[in-house]
């Protein structure tokens, strides 16, 4: 036994995150995941369509539950995400760094930037519905009130560049899906999955019921259109379809969406000019609701 | 005083009631001249003027009650929607850097005159529409000053909408709306459109154009500034122009959910916002502990109402099996009761249907019911010999699987479903690509909630049906569209937020 | 409500007395109806309001509504007199056009009831008298019978009786029937003929719809032939609603059993377009059967010259006034 020798790491096997559990892909195949530089970090799964199936299969089954769930135990997860995610601060840091080639402090500022953010969320969950929605003065004898709520199942392509993305950009367009009591089905940043494919660890330790959020790695030119077009899946983020053409792009994948009218977030203008560390407001939060207004009469 | 006169000894036990032969109503038509002058052939309305179209096919509208052609309009070829939309284009600058309080005025005035001008405009939308004058007068119109008075008093009041302050307008919005509330569409388009400071292009169905055309005048008498509303005629080939044009940048659309589809597909890929107020199948659902007198006319409302030209029609009736034959007698003998024929006679309940297609299409999806095993109900009534007319009829015994429980009918054709159960109920009222609206009925409020908590429906009418009223959000889930109209909800469309 | 079609047809109450066999049994059927959704309701009465009605459908229902009045006269200073004339006025409404039909009723106090009864003789017009204790009900059960008995006694065709509202409102609804069919024992007349009965329930204190559907059964179960809205008493009389909802009642109780109950609103029915709305209720609710004045009735006063101003002007075409029409 020599006392010079260094220890040897252990690797950590990424897996994608469905239904709560941690699937190799059903594919088998991975794919390499490098840092800015090319440098080799780890082998992704190459999640497939079928992956993807298997993924809105079970972001459905959750839908009962968690949006039946209140607003305010809701917001309890939500914070304890935030909680779990401070508490691994240091392994994504090293994740984010990697992923977006920033330096270590920067990466560190995303990381608890992406805290805070889930901390924002949770406190909207049981304050959304007064502000979107309300009682409505009508002309006439009847009690008549808007409710917003959650729209569904909706599949999120997280973003894939603009400051912060890999984990904060993911942190912004998930949380407020779920927020409202959506499910969802993420496409994980194709070159940046890692960031992502921990979330789902912290996920599964933070009382989020299994299904609610389903992480997939892979190509996105798979998974995007087979979100896009499946016909049990409610709405589309498509804050990371960055492809100019293809099967992946916006234009191709609104167009798929369009055949069972799914509600639609389009990336920015330009996607990569974005800063995800800048205020979300509100737009997000509001985008995957549907308004129901209920009317009663009024009398003795 | 004679015929008056019976004796006691004429009752039997279940005797029903018979809608009465004794006390016939005399006509009571009212004026067509009350529509004012109608002329023979009409252009567009660009740029607050009325043009010809570049193009010179002409189309014709007809009264659907008699199939008399009521007038002439242009067929609007693509040059004359971009003529439009340059229009509204050059107006947008000065119409949304105007003060909120002063745009607000000019919806004020544009209120104000539709009230003026109500029996004008009711008349005229009966003889174009074919809806009865019962409901023009009493439904449409008074909602139509109420949507303008409504969103007038927003213009001024957008920093408190809760976008932030200082929200800003989209730009051109282009407009196509149905022909079931002609000028009711028009009014939930425009109405807010012009109130967050967008100028528009519209165009009406092209079996009901007229009046769009007369709002037109209505704008010119507001004095509203050239350009912030432009009306452009035609069929399915002028709006799909419309909804295509690259400067424009905002679509709204309410119509078929295929077209709707369309549109969507359309604009994939560009930075114009889409709102789209689609198809529905509601499910109109009876408890049997619901106020029964008043479900039956909640259900009439629901189906018969503007001949069931109504995108949330109450179509499919689920009724609790342990109170379906009573609710089915009670409402066979009001149905008997509804009167069908001239739109413009004032007690006409159930008027015309608005086209050929349309009547061509409901023909068909009722012989499917019957072809699929349903059973046929319709009261016995004259219909006129002119016109496109459709009897109210009811379908029993019509299962989830019948194409006339799923497919959109548009007219005045009730299936009627059974269920046993609270959950049972919620889950055929789910089962459908559709989502725009839904109805129940039952005494016992903790259901209510219960119900409408899990029913996937824009809309949902509790003891209640088919209401409607400019603050409140209308509009659907699922294939029934996306966005809202009415209400503070209703800014969101026209605003770049 | 389809079970009670099982219960024998044709007998008193519609074969529902069993219904009534103790105060608990009564309570869960009578709660045990369908509700009433007051703004449906309402809403639904407003729609009918809109008929017009016009032409020969007018002069028709202008015919029919005259028929259909129970004229009346309720003050404290009623005499002799005043009766007399109002009976006059029933015979021949429009003294200068002999077409006009005559009044269905005069209602009186039960000490008028001779007066008018001599003054009527022979002409087919019926004597109405209110009785125990109108307008309030508020007096024991044997000065109630006695009022009836009276009343009958001196020649009454028809008895308006009111129901305690009190004893209704505290929901002792076994002693409201038992005061129903004890006044109805009170009309039978010793040939074995039976003067009318018709119920008051002076709806404007039941105050809720629910309640007037309740007593329309209550009354039509211990055997009331006629149910009726108000004494006119009161602030809130007769309204559109109200009568619609008490008409459905009355088309549900003759499905259930059977059993035809006629229907009077009364008090603050006093124009045309108001009798038209309500002629235009019972035609769309009822049908023929009830359009008669066997059926329905309008218990009012002012009303009739108002029928006569718009009869007159239907036949002349020009607009007739005040003085146009006798003042009794």
């Amino acid at each position: 036994m020599s006392e010079t020798a260094t220890r040897i790491d252990i690797f950590k096997t990424y897996k994608l995150y469905v239904g709560g559990k941690f699937p190799r892909s059903e594919s088998g195949r991975v794919y390499e995941v490098t840092d800015t530089k090319g440098q080799w970090l780890a082998n992704a799964p190459l999640g497939t369509r079928k992956d993807a199936r298997d993924a809105v299969v079970a972001a459905r089954a959750a839908v009962k539950g968690w949006s039946g769930t209140t607003a305010y135990n809701r917001g309890q997860v939500l914070y304890r995400v935030a909680e779990m995610l401070q508490g691994r601060r240091e392994q994504f840091a090293a994740e984010v760094a990697a992923a977006e080639g920033v330096g270590a402090k920067r990466a560190a500022a995303l990381v608890d930037a992406a805290v805070d953010r889930w901390v924002w969320y949770a406190g909207w969950t049981d304050k959304v519905a007064q502000v979107a929605g309300g009682a409505n003065p009508v002309a006439g004898p009847f009690f008549n009130l808007s409710v917003p709520e959650p729209t569904g199942v909706v599949g999120v392509l997280a973003p894939r560049a603009g400051q912060g993305f890999s984990l904060l950009g993911l942190v912004s367009v998930v949380a407020p899906a779920i927020a409202t009591g959506n499910t969802v089905v993420v496409a994980a940043a194709e070159r940046a999955p890692l960031p992502a494919l921990s979330l789902g660890e912290v996920l599964a330790t933070s009382d989020l019921p299994g299904g609610v959020v389903n992480l997939l790695s892979g190509r996105t030119a798979d998974i995007a259109p087979t979100l896009a077009s499946h016909q049990d899946v409610n709405a589309l983020d498509l804050a990371g379809a960055i492809d100019p053409e293809g099967p992946g792009a916006a234009a191709a994948l609104e167009a798929a969406a369009a055949d069972t009218l799914k509600r639609v977030v389009r990336p920015a203008a330009d996607p990569s000019a974005e800063d995800w560390t800048a205020a979300p407001g509100t737009g997000r939060l509001l985008s995957f609701l549907e308004t129901k207004t209920v009317w009663h009469p009024m009398g003795i | 005083m004679a015929k008056t006169k019976k004796t006691e000894t004429e009752t039997g036990t279940g005797q029903p009631v018979r809608a009465g032969s004794l006390f016939a109503y005399a006509p009571a038509p009212e004026s067509p001249a009350a529509a004012g002058e109608i002329a023979t052939g009409y252009g567009h309305f660009i740029g607050g003027e009325f043009v010809d179209s570049s193009g010179s096919q002409a189309l014709k509208t007809v009264n659907p009650a008699t199939e008399q052609v009521l007038a002439e309009f242009a067929q609007g070829t693509e040059e004359d929607v971009d003529r439009a939309v340059r229009a509204a284009r050059k107006a947008f600058a000065d119409w949304s850097a105007l003060p909120g309080s002063e745009r607000a005025k000019y919806l004020f005035r544009i209120a104000r005159i539709v009230q003026e001008r109500s029996r004008e405009l009711a008349v005229l939308e009966s003889l174009d529409n074919g809806k009865p004058i019962r409901e023009t007068r009493d439904v449409d119109l008074p909602l139509v000053a109420a949507h303008f008075f409504y969103y007038a008093g927003w213009a001024d009041k957008l920093d408190f909408a809760g976008w932030g302050p200082n929200p800003r307008p989209l730009g051109v919005a282009a407009q196509v709306i149905p022909w079931n509330f002609p000028l009711l569409m028009l009014a939930w388009k425009i109405a807010p459109a012009l109130a967050t400071g967008n100028t528009v292009v519209l165009k009406p169905a092209e079996t009901t154009p007229l009046t769009a055309l007369r709002f037109a005048e209505i704008c010119r008498q507001a004095g509203l500034p050239e350009g912030v509303v432009n009306i452009v005629t035609g069929d399915g080939r002028t709006g799909a122009a419309l909804t295509a044009h690259p400067d424009v940048n905002k679509v709204a659309f309410t119509g078929s959910t295929p077209v709707g589809r369309a549109i969507a597909k359309q604009l994939a890929g560009t930075r114009t916002k889409l709102g789209l107020e689609l198809g529905g199948k509601a499910a109109n659902i009876v408890f049997d502990d619901a106020p029964l007198d008043q479900a039956v006319e909640g259900i009439v409302n629901g189906i018969f109402f503007n001949q069931g030209h109504v995108c949330c029609a109450g179509s499919r009736l689920l009724v609790q099996e342990s109170v379906q034959d009573e609710l089915l007698d009670a409402l066979k003998r009001r149905m008997g009761t509804l009167r069908v024929g001239d739109p413009l006679d004032k007690n006409t309940d159930v008027g015309a249907i608005n086209s050929a297609a349309q009547l061509a299409r409901i023909t068909e999806l009722a012989a499917a019911g019957e072809q699929e095993g349903a059973e046929r109900w319709a009261p016995e009534c004259e219909l006129p010999g002119a016109g496109y007319w459709f009897r109210p009829t009811l379908f029993t015994g019509v299962s989830q699987a019948h194409r006339i429980a799923r497919e959109e009918i548009f007219g005045p054709v009730l299936s009627v479903l059974t269920f046993r159960t609270p959950a049972e109920a919620v889950e055929k009222a789910n089962n459908t690509p559709y989502g725009l609206s839904a109805g129940i009925w039952t005494e016992k409020g903790s259901r209510i909630l219960w119900m409408a908590n899990r029913l996937r429906a824009g809309v949902v009418w509790a003891n209640t049906f088919n209401k409607f009223d400019p603050t409140s959000p209308f509009g659907g889930y699922k294939e029934s569209g996306y966005g809202r109209e009415g209400g503070r909800h209703g800014l969101e469309a026209y605003l770049d937020v | 409500m389809s079970t009670l079609a099982a219960n024998a047809p044709g007998a008193a109450g519609g074969g529902l007395s069993d219904v009534a066999a103790s105060e608990a049994t009564l309570r869960r059927f009578l709660h045990g109806l369908p509700g009433v959704d007051q703004v449906g309701l309402e809403s639904r009465a407003a729609t009918l309001g809109t008929r017009s009605i016009k032409t020969t459908a007018k002069a028709f229902a202008i015919d029919l509504a005259i028929s259909m009045i129970d004229l009346t006269t309720l003050e404290g200073a009623d005499t002799a007199g005043k009766v007399r004339s109002l009976c006059a006025k029933g015979l021949h409404p429009d003294p200068t056009d002999r077409s006009v039909p005559q009044v269905a009723a005069i209602c009186v106090y039960p000490d008028m009831v001779a007066t008018a009864k001599e003054a009527l003789r022979g002409s087919g017009v019926q004597v109405a008298s209110v009785a125990t204790a109108f307008p309030s009900g508020r007096a024991g059960l044997p000065v109630k019978l006695a009022d009836t008995a009276e009343a009958v006694a001196a020649g009454a065709d028809e008895i308006d009786m009111v129901i305690d509202r009190g004893a209704f409102l505290s929901g002792r609804y076994l002693e409201v029937f038992e005061t129903i069919k004890a006044v109805k024992a009170a009309c039978e007349r010793p040939d074995g003929t039976s003067a009318h009965l018709k119920v008051i329930f002076e709806t404007g204190e039941l105050q809720t719809y629910d309640n007037v559907r309740r007593a329309s059964w209550l009354a039509m179960i211990a055997g009331a032939d006629f149910i009726k809205t108000s004494t006119g008493k009161v602030a809130v009389n007769a309204t559109q609603p109200v009568t619609l909802l008490m008409l459905e009642a009355v088309r549900d109780f003759r499905a259930a059993t059977g059993v035809q109950v006629g229907v009077k609103p009364a008090g603050g029915i006093r124009t045309t377009k108001d009798a038209m709305k309500y002629l235009v209720m019972v035609n769309e609710t009822l049908g023929d059967d009830w359009l008669s004045p066997h059926w329905f009735r309008f218990g009012a006063s002012s009303l009739l010259n108002d029928l006569l101003m718009q009869r007159q002007k239907l036949s002349t075409g020009r607009y007739s006034g005040p003085d146009y029409v006798t003042v009794d």
